[in-house]
């Protein structure tokens, strides 16, 4: 008994390298899952991977990504690694494998087959550098949502609108009840995700690509960037009385019934969820705006840093293997809200929200996101813009546009 | 050996300088020997850490660092970004107000208190109570009382004022008042405390002799007081002066830079550019001009200062 103690208590002390041999290995994971939603989510990745008989010990970063990240990063590249950690797949790991810090997962991925089993395709080119796979998807995330208070609507006396522009149009019926239209958090990435989203909804796809992926910056100054300015600004002065920060609150205020709507990706059902709102009767959500139904194959993934500790690396292959079993990733992305990344699960328990997304999917009407596509830099000068564009109407669409076009002329 | 130096060290000052220079160097040898480390750290740390910043500000180094040089392109970048100029801009509002106004109350507050008034004791420990918390709390209790929702402008409205406005921290154009006001009531008590000591300092019979000359006390604390406590002044500008460039944590607390990006300081820019955006080249060109900054205003100063002495 006594022994037993001790080994665990040598196992939680990280630093040490052997921690007894038949002793589950304990893996700490870090993620920036905190709001009501996500935790839930992410104790049933847990659960599952302690029933492996090994430890999850969970490193959660409260704050969102944009705090997480710069924590997780100095760690990796300080020489302190974890076991496992969260990264939005794409572009924001991409330095740390050049720099040969994570660990190349082909030979797990090989024996899985995932290439196979994950939907779309585009998920592991995410995770894919130089030929070889370093990351785990564990689900979709789409950021093309318009999550809408029926409440609000009713209170206010309009029909729920159908897409963006009627929206639009019952913005003073809805400010004249004394609701906020649409609630725009005040971190920087809300009110640049919400651009986002107008530009591949109102602007459409191709018009997505070519700023976002070709770089044009000749495009981005054209006009049909600049219908999706113009829908920005309505999209500014309808979020004007919005004095929250953080996006779940935000969110709340749609819950709520204090605000009509927001532009948030699917993250925000699981808050719906555990607020004990139905899909449909509380609430009703428009993929795409209701104008361009096509989802972002953006979301979640697990890199491994590269680890010394024979133990812990083959904890690692486990916990890889274990994100992407059939079971783990229904109880997950049923709880998050989020799409399953196998085409091969069973998703009868999914609410009205989720089956639309996996309606768009099973089309393959599917679209990188900027995760993928742009630099940290490039987002984070993004953000900036997007930040001052909401909060201060005296700086003019134009004036919007033409810096819009210029951050796009150097972008990488 | 250890016995000859103690009594080198032992003898007589004027022997000393007739014996020769070289013992200089050794004169206080345990001192010398003690304080290595520290010299080390501050050789390796500051100016190692300074110079490898200003190094890499030159390159175009993203996540990590890497020696592949640009020239002054991060540096045109930078001067470029509406983000950065802001933040100097809100950095000299800021300052002005917490370099005026913390000099001007905390003196005002010394003066008053140096009045032999009763309960001094209780005035003083009020004053610099808020002191004893740090910025972040300050700004989350600023964050409050200033939110329309449920601080100052709720109260104010509750009582009957119904049209009555105050909400700086949500308004772009004034939202860096907003900040100064907290770190005024954070900082204030501190400088107090300092000036009252400087007060303290002056010779009770200077006072008398400017009683018995019929000099007016407002007369005397300008003309007399005031000069006479220079020292307490400079250390008092030192303190003001480092906590103005480096003010961080209370925007973050208070504002996290919003509302957009109205309230921005170049502090953050540099920890928002070094970490969130991974693009290193762009943080260090921003701390570069801040420590060019820095060195604009000390530079001069340790010339007057020091220089004229020689």
């Amino acid at each position: 008994m006594r022994y037993k103690l001790l080994t665990a208590a040598l196992a939680a002390t990280a630093a040490l390298q052997f921690a007894g041999q038949a002793a589950a290995t304990d893996l700490e994971v870090t993620h920036w899952w905190t709001s009501g939603g996500e935790a839930a989510a992410v104790a049933e990745l847990a659960k599952a991977f302690d029933a492996t008989g090994n430890h999850w010990v969970d490193g959660a970063i409260a704050g969102s990504g944009g705090t997480a990240r710069p924590i997780m990063i100095s760690r990796i590249t300080g020489g302190d690694p974890m076991g496992a950690t969260q990264f939005n797949h794409g572009r924001q790991a991409e330095e740390l494998v050049q720099a040969g810090l994570m660990r190349d997962l082909t030979d797990v991925a090989t024996k899985g087959k995932w290439t196979d089993v994950v939907r779309p395709k585009s998920l592991l080119d995410g995770c894919t550098i130089d030929g070889k796979i370093y990351c785990v998807p564990v689900n979709i995330h789409s950021w093309q949502w318009l999550w809408l208070s029926n409440e609000a609507f009713e209170k206010a006396g309009v029909p729920l609108p159908k897409d963006w522009n009627e929206f639009v149009a019952a913005a003073p019926a809805l400010e004249k009840a004394g609701i906020i239209p649409l609630a725009v958090g005040g971190q920087a990435w809300q009110s640049s995700g919400a651009f986002d989203v107008l530009l591949a909804a109102v602007g459409g796809t191709d018009t997505f690509l070519k700023v976002y992926k070709d770089k044009d910056a000749k495009f981005a100054a054209g006009p049909e960037v600049a219908k999706v300015f113009k829908a920005a600004d309505d999209a500014r002065k309808m979020a004007k009385n919005t004095n929250v920060q953080d996006w779940n609150q935000a969110t709340n205020l749609v819950i709520t019934g204090k605000a009509a709507g927001q532009i948030m990706g699917d993250w925000a059902q699981g808050e719906f969820q555990v607020a004990g709102k139905t899909a449909g009767k509380d609430y009703t959500c428009l993929p795409g705006l209701g104008l361009n139904e096509v989802i972002a194959t953006g979301g979640d993934a697990f890199y491994f840093p590269l680890l010394k500790d024979a133990d812990k690396s083959k904890a690692q292959e486990v916990l890889a293997e274990t994100l992407l079993d059939p079971k783990t990733q229904v109880a997950f992305n049923l709880k998050k809200g989020s799409l399953p990344v196998r085409g091969d699960v069973d998703l009868n328990a999914a609410n009205d929200c989720m089956k639309k997304g996996l309606a768009i999917l099973a089309k393959g009407a599917v679209m990188p996101w900027t995760d993928q596509l742009l630099s940290q830099d490039t987002q984070k000068q993004k953000e900036d813009l997007f930040a001052e564009f909401f909060a201060k109407p005296e700086l003019t669409v134009e004036d919007a546009q033409k810096r819009f076009a210029d951050l796009i002329a150097s972008a990488d | 050996m250890r016995g000859r130096e103690c009594t080198a060290l032992t003898q007589p000052a004027d022997e000393m300088s007739k014996s020769a220079r070289p013992n200089l160097l050794f004169r206080n040898l345990n001192a010398k020997v003690a304080s290595i480390p520290m010299i080390l750290t501050a050789m390796v740390v500051f100016v190692g850490g300074t110079v490898w910043t200003v190094l890499y500000s030159f390159t175009n180094s993203k996540l990590l660092p890497r020696l592949n040089f640009v020239g002054l392109d991060q540096y045109y970048r930078l001067w470029a970004a509406p983000r950065w100029l802001i933040s100097i801009e809100n950095l000299l509002i800021y300052g002005a107000i917490s370099l005026v106004f913390s000099l001007v109350i905390g003196f005002l507050l010394a003066a008053l208190l140096d009045q032999k008034i009763r309960f001094e004791d209780t005035f003083r420990t009020i004053f610099l109570y808020p002191f004893a918390l740090s910025f972040i709390v300050t700004g989350l209790v600023w964050q409050w009382l200033l939110n329309p929702d449920f601080g100052i402008q709720h109260v104010v409205r509750d009582l009957g004022w119904t049209s009555f406005s105050f909400d700086p921290l949500y308004n772009s154009s004034i939202v860096i008042y907003g900040i100064s006001i907290a770190a005024l009531w954070q900082g204030t008590g501190l400088i107090m405390c300092l000036m009252l000591a400087g007060l303290r300092g002056i010779d009770e019979d200077i006072w008398k002799a400017a009683r018995v000359d019929g000099i007016p006390m407002w007369k005397t604390y300008l003309f007399i007081v005031i000069p006479m406590m220079r020292p307490v002044f400079i250390t008092t500008l030192v303190i003001i002066a480092s906590g103005i460039v480096k003010v961080y944590d209370l925007v973050v607390a208070q504002t996290s830079g919003g509302p957009g990006i109205a309230s921005e300081v170049p502090a953050k820019y540099v920890y928002d550019y070094m970490f969130f955006a991974q693009n290193l080249g762009q943080g260090f060109a921003a701390s570069t001009m801040m420590l060019l900054s820095v060195v604009i205003v000390i530079v001069p100063w340790a010339y007057l200062e020091f220089g004229r002495r020689k």
